[in-house]
This record gives C-alpha cells, structure tokens and sequence, in this order.
C-alpha cells in the first residue's frame, strides 16, 4: 500500500493534483456511510464510491474543461456533506481517522492484489505519464491515448486512496499519497530519483509509524502521517535542486 | 492518396467566434507548408487542430495512412523543479516509439545537444537548450510529418541556420513533410514550398513567390509590411 501510494503520489504532484489527493479522499464517506447503513464491508463501500467518484470527475472534467482541482473540491463537499448525514459517531471517527482493527483475509488479499495492479499500472505507464505532464499535445503526437491515460490515472489513484481508506482513514490517507511525494519532489533531480525516494519515504513512515502506534497503543494513521510530515520537514533543510 | 494532408471546409471555432473558417488546401508528400500570419491569426489552433488536440467545427481533415507526427509546441510551462531530466523525457520517447539508443544519439547530435545538458532538471535549462530538448524529442521515432510552432524560437542565430537546413535536409533525405509556423519571413521564402496565410481578411495559400506579394502581406497584418527579400545566391 506505501508503494503503491508513493508511486501514484509522486505523478499526482508533478501533475498538480496534491490538493485533490487530500480531497479525494473525503469522496470516500458517503460510501462508507452507505456500508454501514447496509451492514456491507466499510471498505467495499469506500472504494466503490471513491472509483465512481474518479469517472465522475473524468466525465465533468471532459465535458467542461474545468479543471481538475475545482472538479474533485466540489465533489469532495458534497461527499463530506452526505457522508457525515450518513455516518455518526463511532462509525464516523473510525472512517475519518482510520481503524485500529486487524484486516480480514479476504480485505488483506484484495488490498495486495490492488496494490500490486496500481504499482504495475505507475510503472508500466510511466513515460507516457512523464511525456503528457509536460505536454498533452505532445504526448497525443507521441501516439499516447491522453484521455484513457488520464481515465486509468484517476482510477489508479482512487484505488490508491480505497488502500489506505481502512488503516488511516479517510482524512489522512492523502496525505500518506502526498507527503512523501513532496519530500521526494525536494530532493530529486530525475524521474527515477523521485519514484524511489517517494516510495522510500511513504515505506519508513508507515513501517514506523505502524510500530509507534503499536507501542503507544494508538491507531497508527496519525503516527504515519506524522512521520511523515517530520521526514518533509526534513527535507526543508536541504537546498532544492537549482 | 499522394497528399499527405487534405483539409477541406475547416471551421475551428472557441468559444463564440470561428478562429479558422472555412479553410482547404493540401500538401504533396515531402513538402514544406509555412503557416503565415498576424498574432491571434488561428497558427498555432490549426497546428493543434491538424494533430487532433482540438476538435473541428465543421470540415474534414485527412492525413495519408501510416502518418507518425513529430510536433513542437509553440511555449511549454514546465516548473523549475519538476523532477524530470531531459533524459528522462527523450527515454520516454524512444520507449513510446521502439527508438534505440543510436536514434537518441544521432537526435542529439542533429540539435547540437550535449548529453551534459541532459542530466539536468527540464525546468532549469536555457530557452534555447530546452527547444533544442524537444526538437530532438519530436525527431524520434522516423516522424513522417514535422509540425513546429515557431522552432527557432529562443534559438541563436547560428542554432536558428542549423535547424532550418536540419529541416531540409530531413525533407529531402528522409522524405519527412514539415508544416512550420514562422514569423520570419525570409525562412518562409527560403524554406518553404508553400505557404498558408491565416489573416484577418483573407487567407492565401501557394508558393511564396506566388502568394506573397506585398499586397497580401499588407492584407494580413491590415498594416504595410516592409519585407526586403534576401537573394538566395548570397548565401
């Protein structure tokens, strides 16, 4: 899941789209609030929200032109608007911030499998994500499908998202998909060296996060994300690349 | 189809006004067609427009079978610290067109690009380094048609001479059609075979002995342009 979330967040800041990460997330809730009403898997219930979430703002982007960020922060709005009509208590807090239950088999298969497809998608797709970052055009004369690339982004990320939905809940996990990718972005002078650094960044924090929060006996999203804010204050130090 | 484009009745319209109306012309295989005319004249639309990036109003656009494009933008935005080297995006490029290692290097060398350069962040190079990036980038994977939005753009003189036999000579040899948009008209006189005017009266399109005439240049740009035409034997 930290691979896949520094991998997926390292393209989602070069293409502008930190702050639709964060909101992204949010998208999650109501879905969360259906399951729970309907006594289903929380986490099915997110992901199914969070992916269409991803087409609907694929569709309205296409349709409007409107970018991305105004797209998902309406969405995102919306979402917590129904979500906490939806939700209460809790129910609610453990969706906001992450449980500190175990995973079920099947929840802990179907997480492995996700990631391992997003982590193929990022890496399998990465020239043509670099190529229509700098230039759509470009990458459309390049013979890359720029819209369907957009379309599996989208879905790569939400997928990404629904990862982390059930460990660090809805409000930090897109910051677990961007911190790591600004740390990385500080230090990096090459694709290569912002993949790795992001995963390795996204890796550590939640490994010793996850291990924090085991001592303290606490749930374990706040210490990632801490963590991993520490690990970005960090980075400040060092001068970014000229 | 010997043309390797055929437009025909092209509307392009943004918003509420038609940018191009009604435009048609074509361009025989390894040919070269200048794109002529005033600022917000409908250049680089069509460009975009010819490439799919924007969608047609009305008409048709035919390209010949089998057509690889190698396009320049006209002005590309890239952050200073965007984490991607030059290598990173000409490695994308020859792993999107099966290139190999001696298209990189024989692109780099047409540009007069050294590997060095390569190393750095996009963002952080010169002008004229970055165009030479991209001008490397649309020549690989064997384009047949070259689109350039204003190529010598934040070139040097000599770099700008390069490039414009660089062109030639891709025409000649390799057999590339190239539709290049300029704003220097002693390139279009030197370089092209036709020339598109996109003005706001009217547009002209043939050779540029033919269509230019200083009538039409003045019609263009709805101002008198004073253009003295170099003799080519000097050069």
């Amino acid at each position: 899941m930290a691979v896949a979330a520094g991998l997926v967040g390292s393209f989602a800041l070069m293409r502008r789209m930190s702050l639709a990460a964060d909101a992204m997330s949010h998208v999650a809730l109501p879905g969360i609030g259906i399951a729970l009403i309907l006594h289903v898997s929380p986490l099915a219930g997110g992901l199914t929200m969070l992916l269409i979430g991803a087409l609907l703002i694929f569709l309205i982007e296409r349709r409007t032109r409107i970018a991305t960020e105004t797209v998902v922060g309406v969405l995102f709005s919306v979402a917590l608007a129904v979500g906490s009509l939806l939700a209460s208590g809790e129910d609610l807090i453990e969706a906001l911030l992450g449980g500190a239950g175990s995973l079920s088999a099947a929840e802990a298969g179907a997480g492995i499998a996700a990631a391992a497809a997003v982590i193929a998608f990022v890496l399998r797709a990465r020239h043509s994500l670099i190529v229509s970052l700098v230039s759509p055009e470009i990458a459309l004369t390049s013979g890359i499908r720029v819209a369907r690339l957009d379309l599996y982004f989208l879905l790569a990320f939400a997928l990404t998202v629904g990862l982390g939905l059930r460990y660090l809940g809805v409000l930090l996990m897109g910051s677990l998909i961007i911190i790591p990718a600004a740390v990385a972005r500080r230090l990096a002078r090459n694709l290569n060296g912002m993949l790795a650094g992001s995963v390795a960044v996204a890796v550590l924090s939640t490994g010793a996060g996850t291990y924090a929060a085991t001592l303290a006996g606490r749930q374990s999203g706040p210490f990632i994300v801490m963590i991993a804010g520490g690990l970005f204050v960090l980075s400040l130090l060092r001068r970014a690349p000229d | 189809m010997d043309n390797v484009l055929e437009v025909e009745g092209l509307t392009v319209r943004l918003g509420t006004s038609d940018v191009i109306r009604d435009l048609s012309f074509s361009m025989p295989r390894a040919s070269s067609l200048a794109v002529l005319g005033p600022n917000g004249a409908g250049k680089t639309v069509l460009l975009r427009t010819l490439i799919g990036a924007l969608p047609p109003s009305s008409g048709t656009i035919r390209w010949a079978p089998g057509t690889r494009f190698g396009y320049l933008p006209q002005k590309l935005d890239i952050e200073r610290n965007l984490p991607i080297s030059g290598w990173d995006l000409l490695l994308a490029k020859a792993a999107l067109t099966s290139a190999v290692d001696s298209d990189v290097s024989r692109a780099l060398s047409d540009v007069s690009l050294p590997e060095d350069v390569l190393a750095q962040p996009v963002g952080t190079l010169a002008g004229g380094q970055f165009q030479r990036l991209l001008i490397a980038f649309a020549l690989l994977g064997h384009p047949t048609v070259l689109l350039l939005d204003e190529p010598a753009a934040g070139i040097d003189a000599p770099g700008q001479t390069q490039l414009a036999e660089l062109v030639r000579r891709l025409q000649t040899a390799a057999g590339v059609s190239v539709v290049l948009v300029s704003h220097d008209l002693s390139v279009v006189y030197r370089y092209a075979d036709r020339v598109l005017c996109l003005g706001r009266t009217q547009a002209c399109f043939g050779p540029p002995d033919v269509a230019l005439t200083p009538e039409t240049l003045d019609a263009i740009y709805g101002t008198p342009v004073a253009f003295h035409r170099h003799d080519e034997s000097l050069h």
